[in-house]
């Protein structure tokens, strides 16, 4: 069987609609991970140990199991005791709260890494620690970590096909559906591989477009 | 210029760092439009000193009184840190490394206190930050990001934010200590104008031509004590103790060289 390309038109609305959701799901996610984050960074850094402990074994779970499995566990296994979410919340949570985690550990050392000073003279003007956190630490400490926070929102796009199992009809899954009508998984795979790629690119831009933001205002 | 109530009130002041005694017993009282200059070899505790004041570095033992209040008053912990950010606001300081936040205009810099602790609006935010880097003379720095000003409009800067605050007190750190010489006269300036304005001051200082051209009394500190205060003409020109002239002729040494 020799490959044909000529099968891909009939379901360009298909692969079309499905990037849709890839980039629904992806934003959805990126802005759960990315506020997340900060509220765990925080959480992490000056909870007092009653909420510290039990989030460090929640950060342990997202960290250190696969994301597939934490989205069945999210998708299935909630309903069980009564939370029927639908998929695709049940995706942003899962991939959001998952890449939360990783942020956190990023913000957390750019929230150590902030000088001191920078606490002590908000502290001396008459600022409660929280204030000074929420004012001037943590503004500087984010602003320092958009780069490698990048990184992982193009982690989380591509990790994004893996809502596909539990039946959100993003791009991977919008592929395989081609694929079951044609039996043409390579044209399709190809084409959902271009369409990521082409997704990546416009992230990169927007990332730049910040970074460049940031710079600015230096 | 000065009248006979404490205004800043330290009583026997004692901080250790483990077994590392910073302070040593030290009392000091500073009444209403005096300025301090507090001068003494690096670790001889003077910034520590300074630092009590505001609770920076907390005290192991003694007391600090701002006027009829307790700085450092024991209370259970919620309550102090509410006390503690009322008493700050009383309370400006300028720090050695200027510690501009370096996210925010010279004009954020000014009003983020204002705007925060007291309740103030844009408009009004707005004006005393006009009028206080107007007093800095860096009006026409008003929307600049820290990162395109020197190290003497940091530090005015600083000094302005400070003020925003109508502080009853003003602390100066080592305020041009990491500024370039050419840098030093624009910041001494404005302390100067300050001075004439009666702020109380206590200044932590290398500077001892400053000291002695705007202070009142000069403190000598040497390993966590006061060792001699006086005018400044008597504790330059004829101080009575050995300690205080062997710091200042090797001090004078090292500015010469």
């Amino acid at each position: 069987m020799s490959l044909d390309f000529t099968v891909i038109p009939p379901f360009i609305g298909v692969i079309l609609m499905g990037a849709l959701w890839t980039i629904a799901i992806t934003a959805a996610s990126a802005v759960l991970s990315f506020f997340g984050g900060i509220v765990f960074a925080v959480v992490a850094l000056y909870a007092p140990w009653v909420i510290r402990l039990p989030f460090r074994a929640f950060a342990w779970l997202f960290m250190g199991t696969p994301l597939l499995l934490q989205l069945f566990l999210i998708y299935f296994g909630l309903v069980q005791i009564g939370i029927d979410l639908p998929a695709f919340a049940a995706g942003v949570i899962g991939l959001g709260l998952h890449f939360a985690v990783y942020n956190s550990e990023l913000i957390q050392t750019s929230i150590l890494a902030v000088d001191k000073g920078q606490m002590e003279a908000a502290r001396t003007i008459g600022l409660s620690r929280s204030q000074a956190l929420r004012k001037v630490v943590i503004p500087q400490a984010v602003r320092d970590v958009i780069p490698p926070i990048g990184n992982n929102m193009i982690a989380l796009l591509k990790d994004s096909a893996l809502v596909s199992v539990i039946g959100v009809s993003e791009l991977t899954l919008s592929a395989q559906l081609a694929i079951g009508r044609t039996y043409r998984p390579f044209e399709f795979y190809v084409l959902a591989a271009v369409v990521y790629y082409i997704i990546n690119l416009g992230m990169e831009a927007v990332q730049r477009r910040i970074e460049r933001r940031i710079k600015a205002a230096r | 210029m000065t009248d006979q109530i404490p205004f800043v009130n330290i009583r026997h002041a004692q901080k250790s760092f483990g077994t590392l005694e910073v302070l040593k017993d030290i009392s000091l009282q500073v009444a209403k439009g005096e300025i301090v200059a507090i001068i003494g070899p690096s670790g001889s505790g003077k910034s520590t000193l300074l630092r009590a004041i505001n609770d920076l570095d907390p005290l192991t033992g003694g007391e600090v009184w701002l006027e009829d209040m307790q700085v450092n008053m024991k209370l259970p912990h919620r309550q102090y840190e509410k006390h503690i950010n009322q008493v700050r606001q009383n309370i400006g300081m300028v720090f050695q490394h200027f510690n501009l936040f370096p996210h925010l205009t010279a004009r954020q810099n000014v009003t983020l206190g204002p705007k925060m602790l007291k309740g103030l609006s844009e408009a009004d935010a707005n004006k005393l930050a006009e009028e206080q880097l107007a007093k800095v003379g860096l009006l026409d720095r008003i929307d600049y990001y820290p990162s395109r000003l020197s190290g003497g409009q940091k530090q005015r800067v600083a000094i302005a934010r400070a003020l925003a605050m109508k502080p009853k007190v003003m602390l100066f750190d080592e305020a041009t200590s990491a500024l370039d010489p050419e840098l030093v006269e624009e910041v001494n300036l404005v302390m100067k104008k300050l001075a004439e304005e009666n702020m109380t001051m206590i200044i932590v200082t290398h500077e001892m031509g400053f000291a002695e051209a705007v202070c009142d009394r000069v403190i000598f500190m040497d390993n966590g004590v006061i060792v001699e205060q006086g005018p400044p003409d008597k504790i330059f020109r004829n101080p009575d103790n050995q300690r205080t002239q062997d710091f200042l002729r090797k001090h004078l040494a090292n500015a010469n060289r």
